[in-house]
């Protein structure tokens, strides 16, 4: 009986000091949530605008003839982003995204396509070197906070990478869409070749008919293309490290929580097995007293 | 007579916004200033360039350090996109410079360093931005 009060204090003690740590966690991860919004708010004005630019010029030289927007006739690769965290501690996050960018793969090699994996945060790389996939590229390091230098780098490879005859026909992306606190979705879209949107209800009423371009249209879109493609790529990752910080949050929460569960039934064992053990004894003693008194009654 | 709307927008945040009777960046093809009524126009800038947002109504004119992006002109409403952009207020002056003489010296070094040059340019139009003598 002893032994087993004291089994039950030391786990409680133990998971007390989970609690301690889960509970700690949660509130960082809180208090991050709101940063990662911030950051991504602040990203929507230059979002806006340069999407603006795109179907302004779109709309102005009618069919666009650019390299990254050539879907080509026979695509024989495909390449993935895959956006993952770099730390655990956040529930399904990650095995939400590997599951669904399996899924994609599946559906790409069904057409027929080599499936490369780019794949961003420790998680996703690791999942992938652990499975011996190779990678067509892998960048670690920024998944709480992605700056825009790193978009820029992963957007770089990636148009390398398209641009190149013998390289990739298209690219996917695969990352988690930030809906609000409590709703992250997972979701795929297609980066290249690039699907300018051309709204026509919105052109005319924002894009005028007419633009001059300083010094060509070409040029223009030569360097307005990647630069797009960076933005939804830095869109992409900062809608992923919000998502990140609120799923750490939700599962550092259901950990506290699981944890208190935990110790109130260990308490309410401990105070039965201690109970128990009093009860015990008095017994014991009442037993023994009684004994006593028979035995002594038995000799008069 | 009608003032510009102006955004100065970096992907990491909103730079400056307000209104204002002229702009002057630097594109590719050359400065190019905008007034209201301009015709809309979609110029690359170039890296490394000063913009130049007057004003007026007696207000000082603001000027930033704008590294590469684009300058959109439509309807009065001038929208500068810029992949990296610093207001002259916000310029580490001492970073610029020691950053500018890092720069040069190993462009001096290597004639063929085009991240160097580049870096160069940048701190440059930091320091322009900031007002001081380059």
């Amino acid at each position: 009986m002893g032994a087993q009060l004291r089994l039950l204090r030391r786990r409680i003690k133990s998971v007390k000091s989970t609690a301690k740590i889960t509970r700690a966690q949660e509130l960082i991860a809180s208090s991050r949530i709101a940063r990662a919004q911030q950051r991504m708010q602040a990203a929507v004005p230059y979002e806006r605008e340069i999407t603006r630019a795109v179907t302004g010029v779109v709309s102005n030289t009618g069919a666009v003839d650019h390299p990254l927007t050539v879907v080509k006739e026979k695509p024989a690769r495909a390449g993935v982003l895959i956006v993952t965290s770099d730390s655990g501690f956040c529930g399904g996050y990650n095995a939400n995204i590997l599951r669904e960018a399996e899924a994609l793969r599946g559906l790409l090699e069904e057409r027929g396509l080599t499936v490369v994996p780019f794949v961003t945060g420790r998680k996703g790389v690791a999942w992938h070197s652990f499975r011996q996939r190779e990678m067509g590229g892998q960048w670690v390091g920024f998944s709480r906070k992605p700056a825009y230098a790193d978009a820029k780098e992963i957007a770089n490879t990636l148009i390398d990478a398209f641009k190149d005859d013998n390289g990739i026909d298209e690219i996917h992306i695969v990352s988690t869409e930030f809906v609000s606190m409590l709703t992250q979705n997972v979701a795929v879209k297609r980066v290249l070749p690039l699907e300018v949107e051309e709204s026509e209800a919105q052109a005319s009423e924002t894009i005028p008919p007419y633009f001059e371009f300083e010094p060509t249209a070409g040029d223009v879109l030569d360097s307005l293309l990647p630069r797009y493609v960076e933005s939804r790529i830095f869109s992409a990752l900062l809608q992923a490290a919000a998502s990140e910080e609120a799923s750490r949050r939700r599962a550092m929460k259901s950990a506290t929580d699981n944890a208190n569960e935990l110790i109130r039934v260990f308490t309410m064992q401990m105070n039965q097995a201690r109970q128990a053990e009093i009860t015990q004894e008095i017994s014991e003693i009442v037993g023994g007293a009684n004994a006593l008194a028979d035995s002594a009654a038995g000799k008069e | 007579m009608a003032k510009l709307r102006v955004g100065v927008v970096s992907p990491e945040r909103e730079i400056w916004s307000g209104e204002a009777d002229m702009v002057i960046a630097k594109t590719v093809d050359g400065e190019i200033g905008i007034m209201p009524q301009h015709a809309p126009v979609l110029g690359v800038l170039v890296e490394g360039g000063v913009l130049r947002v007057k004003r007026g109504g007696g207000e000082d004119d603001l000027v930033a350090a704008v590294h590469g992006g684009f300058i959109s002109v439509a309807d009065n409403e001038v929208s500068v996109l810029a992949e990296a952009a610093e207001l002259g207020s916000e310029v580490d002056v001492a970073a610029a410079r020691d950053a500018l003489a890092r720069a040069q010296a190993s462009v001096e070094a290597n004639q063929d360093d085009a991240d160097a040059a580049v870096e160069a340019k940048r701190a440059k139009a930091r320091l322009q931005a900031a007002g001081e003598d380059v």
